[in-house]
């Protein structure tokens, strides 16, 4: 009597005993890249992070990771102006994802819902101030306070917030979103002292028994360069101007208004005039458009709004209610030359926008602080000169663009780098991450975006950073608008991998856990390399 | 098929990849289910990036979630059962048999008859073989199969030639391919224009209940296709394009590139049929031309020159003919994508 089942003639055993990794010349690793919206953010947000959450509907969770970076998502998804959405991927396949959208919803939903954060930290007993309370004193207070130090936030101005608050328009960002950030921070432990200008950093330092300082006190002070001037001629600075307002002053224009430069700061007050009343608004600069230093999109809205540009042109003039410009042209080298051609324009204010300086007598008496070029140089880890005191944000040389976003990162650096330096440590560079490029990407498995929701998309762009008029996104549009994130260079657990492989020698290990390779069958083929969508797959050579 | 695609808002990979976190479990596939069958299990001696050994995994998993794992597979002679079974190993984990070359639809048969006998309708009969077992070699058993209505599911693993006998020509290699027995030389080298067989189409005459083509490119299209084949008894016939790096002369890596590329230039059409007539097809979603599929292979080598410019323009030309005969047979070009 055979032992063996019917029909069954041989005896058989299963393959697995073999081990075909031993075929191998090259082996799959996952790896991590960085995403060029990362890499972008000057505020080194995990921006693909945070959106990876938002795709489930973790809106919380998502708002917690971009808490981690930044303590001001709803200023920040109306103010940025997104570098990375400029940077991302998916522009290449049809249109960037909408970042700073789906920022402004978490921002804004936090802001509704109540959400705080609180400091895990044991108090450390470290005592740090804090000159400023714009973004930049705003972010490097919050982090420090997450790191359990003392911070006490010294503010020249009655209320915080710095040119989040003074310099930056409401139709832009609307103050009741800086207060709900600001009282977040405050929330935390932090002590905001109004009406309370530094004269002296050294001073209120050794007065209030602070074991550090960061200096985020901004370019407040609108440069003035020499315009001839008669009487009775209307002439005001941007910067002056548009924190006057705030405070309450409605200056008088009239009913037609230069402003003179090309910065955002021309914008803003070009519109700001805009909404006050003049009917005739002509920026004049010097240079040509494509030169301006303003942001496209703040130069498109400005227009949009009826701001009229005049290029190559300069005031040489003002007169009672009279400029003289005189045109320019482009030399060679790309910079304004005089012709010696003028032209008369008739106008009721002429405003200054011509770039911003720094008042930095505060740090008058510390002779080690570096001040060359009228702002407070720094090193990588934002320190001055003097030991323990610490500079970021439009007052620090180290400003490769003078926007919000910047001085976030800034504050978090600094903060990082004087939790260091009151412990007595060095800080850890970073590690370089390799980009995840397009062209790693495989770009078949991202679905098109369904037709009906484009022409909302687009409108929610168009609407998302500067018509406060318009409401944020609903929950169902950041939902899509986060799912349209490809997850560049880092897996997102699309299950590819554990499919393609004709020798089933992926491992899946579970939501959140990803997968493994397991080599005792990998051949090597790299099918799954190929048909990774986000390129979080390598395949490096084998040596035996 | 496309209109049995899981219904997405937007999932960010919709169903084009394995797995999405972001749908429900029951809406996934069933290769992304970390207890899946594994019909055809690690170990096997199939080439590294083998379109055949993840196709018959992809097919036969499949049927396993449909049939709730009763099922028989009969296998025809050839890679699949040489590279899956020497003695003394096995990487089948269904009950699976194996008989001659020509005869897996016969042998199918009759195990469908002995289950019948027996009362058995839980359990359900696929027979497989590649396109030697099943376009040459077989072909009179599966048409007597198609002919008496069997209640078998036959899928056919087309990876175009007899592969581990030494790239040999099947009724299935392309025009144009060189393969061992059609040398690139004289003035029409490789493979001859105007022979060969189409099998879905000779399927489709024999007006059996369902018909479907599908690549190892598109996951969801053909599980879906495995799935509905199981709704229906009598004859089906599912015929599965298989890239095959060592026949093929393409990279290991390359193997769903290619069965992609074969679908979206129109070479391999992709649709289904029921009792004869075409019930639907699965368009293109990036229409591309023919050339970018044949210079990623060596067995079109002689169509391109060394920095990879078509040599031959006459015969691509004649290649793009057929696969815009495609496009137009099956309607794989529409204006509206599903």
């Amino acid at each position: 009597m055979t032992t063996k089942p019917f029909a069954i003639t041989l005896g058989v055993g299963t393959s697995l005993a073999n081990k075909t990794g031993s075929w191998r010349v090259e082996r799959p690793v996952y790896v991590d890249r960085l995403p060029p919206c990362n890499g972008a953010c000057p505020a080194h947000e995990d921006i693909q992070g945070w959106l990876y959450e938002a795709e489930e509907g973790n809106y919380e969770a998502a708002w917690r990771l971009l808490m981690r970076a930044n303590p001001l998502p709803a200023v920040m998804g109306r103010a940025c102006f997104h570098p990375c959405e400029t940077s991302c991927n998916r522009v290449q396949i049809d249109e960037a994802v909408g970042i700073n959208a789906v920022e402004r919803f978490l921002g804004d939903r936090a802001i509704e819902e109540g959400w705080t954060v609180r400091v895990e930290h044991p108090p450390t007993g470290k005592r740090v101030l804090v000159v400023g309370s714009g973004p930049a004193g705003l972010s490097a207070a919050y982090h420090l306070a997450l790191l359990g130090h003392e911070v006490e936030v010294h503010e020249a101005a009655p209320q915080a917030g710095g040119m989040l608050r003074y310099g930056i328009p409401q139709y832009r960002l609307p103050r009741d979103v800086v207060d709900a950030e600001v009282a977040r921070i405050a929330g935390m432990g932090v002590t905001f002292v109004l009406n309370s200008p530094v004269e002296h950093v050294d001073v209120t330092m050794a007065t209030g028994h602070f074991d550090a300082a960061f200096v985020g006190i901004g370019a407040q002070r609108g440069k003035n360069p020499e315009i001839p001037s008669g009487d009775a001629a209307k002439v005001l600075d941007a910067v002056s101007m548009l924190h006057g307002f705030e405070e309450g002053e409605g200056p008088v224009l009239g009913r037609r208004v230069v402003v003179y430069g090309g910065g955002d700061t021309a914008m803003d007050a070009a519109r700001t005039a805009q909404r006050l009343g003049a009917t005739e608004t002509i920026v004049v600069y010097r240079r040509t458009r494509d030169r301006m230093p303003a942001h496209d999109e703040e130069v498109l809205d400005a227009q949009a709004e009826g701001v009229q540009m005049r290029w190559l042109s300069t005031v040489t003039r003002a007169d009672g209610g009279r400029l003289m410009l005189e045109k320019m042209v482009l030399n060679a080298e790309g910079k304004a030359e005089s012709t010696g051609e003028f032209e008369e324009l008739e106008v009721d204010s002429l405003i200054l926008a011509l770039g911003q300086d720094t008042d930095l007598g505060l740090l008058d008496d510390l002779g080690d602080v570096d001040l060359a070029g009228g702002v407070i140089n720094v090193d990588a880890n934002q320190m001055t000169g003097r030991p323990g005191v610490f500079a970021g944000g439009d007052a620090s040389g180290n400003a490769a663009e003078r926007t919000v976003t910047a001085a976030v990162g800034h504050g978090a650096r600094a903060a990082a780098a004087i939790d260091a330096w009151v412990d007595g440590r060095s800080v850890a560079p970073a590690p370089e991450r390799a980009p995840a490029t397009v062209e790693r990407l495989n770009s078949w498995y991202y679905a098109d975006a369904p037709r009906t929701l484009r022409p909302r998309l687009e409108a929610i762009r168009r609407r998302s950073n500067f018509d406060e008029v318009v409401g944020g996104l609903t929950a169902e549009d950041a939902l899509f608008e986060a799912r349209r994130c490809m997850s560049c260079g880092n897996c997102f657990e699309c299950d590819n991998c554990f499919g393609v492989c004709p020798d089933n020698a992926v491992i899946k290990l579970g939501p959140g856990l990803r997968y493994e390779f397991n080599l005792d069958y990998c051949k090597g083929c790299g099918i799954c390399a190929k048909e990774c969508p986000c390129g979080a797959i390598d395949m490096v050579p084998e040596h035996h | 098929m496309v209109s049995e695609r899981t219904p997405v808002r937007f999932y960010q990979v919709g169903s084009f990849a394995v797995g999405n976190r972001l749908v429900a479990l029951d809406q996934r596939s069933a290769q992304s289910d970390p207890e899946r069958a594994n019909s055809l299990t690690s170990g096997h001696r199939a080439c590294a990036g083998c379109g055949e050994a993840l196709g018959a995994r992809y097919a036969l998993d499949a049927a396993m979630r449909a049939t709730h794992g009763q099922l028989v597979a009969v296998n025809a002679t050839g890679c699949l059962e040489v590279f899956s079974t020497p003695y003394p190993e096995t990487s089948w984990r269904i009950a699976w048999l194996h008989s001659l070359f020509a005869n897996a639809s016969s042998v199918a048969t009759g195990v469908a008859a002995g289950l019948r006998a027996q009362g058995r309708s839980d359990v359900r009969v696929v027979a497989q073989g590649g396109d030697g077992g099943t376009a040459d070699i077989g072909f009179g058993a599966l048409s007597g199969m198609f002919e008496r209505n069997d209640d078998v599911l036959y899928i056919c693993y087309d990876n175009g030639g007899y592969m581990n006998t030494g790239v040999q020509r099947s009724s299935a290699t392309p025009p144009a391919a060189r393969t061992a027995t059609t040398q690139a030389v004289g003035p029409h080298p490789g493979n001859v224009f105007g022979q060969g067989k189409d099998m879905p189409r000779i399927a489709m005459a024999h007006e059996i209940p369902y018909v479907a083509t599908a690549t190892v490119a598109d996951l969801f299209d053909l599980e879906s296709k495995v799935e509905k084949a199981m709704t229906f008894h009598g004859a089906r016939f599912l015929h599965i394009l298989v890239p095959c790096p060592l026949g093929w002369g393409s990279l290991s890596s390359d193997t769903i590139r290619l069965a992609r590329l074969a679908h979206e230039t129109g070479i391999f059409p992709v649709f289904e049929a029921e009792h004869g007539e075409v019930t639907s097809s699965l368009p293109i979603r990036r229409h591309t031309p023919v050339e970018e599929y044949l210079k990623l292979q060596k067995r079109f080598a002689h169509l391109f020159d060394k920095n990879g410019e078509v040599k031959d323009a006459e015969t691509v030309a004649h290649l793009q003919a057929l696969a815009n005969r495609n496009i137009e047979r099956y309607a794989l070009l529409t204006e509206e994508p599903s």
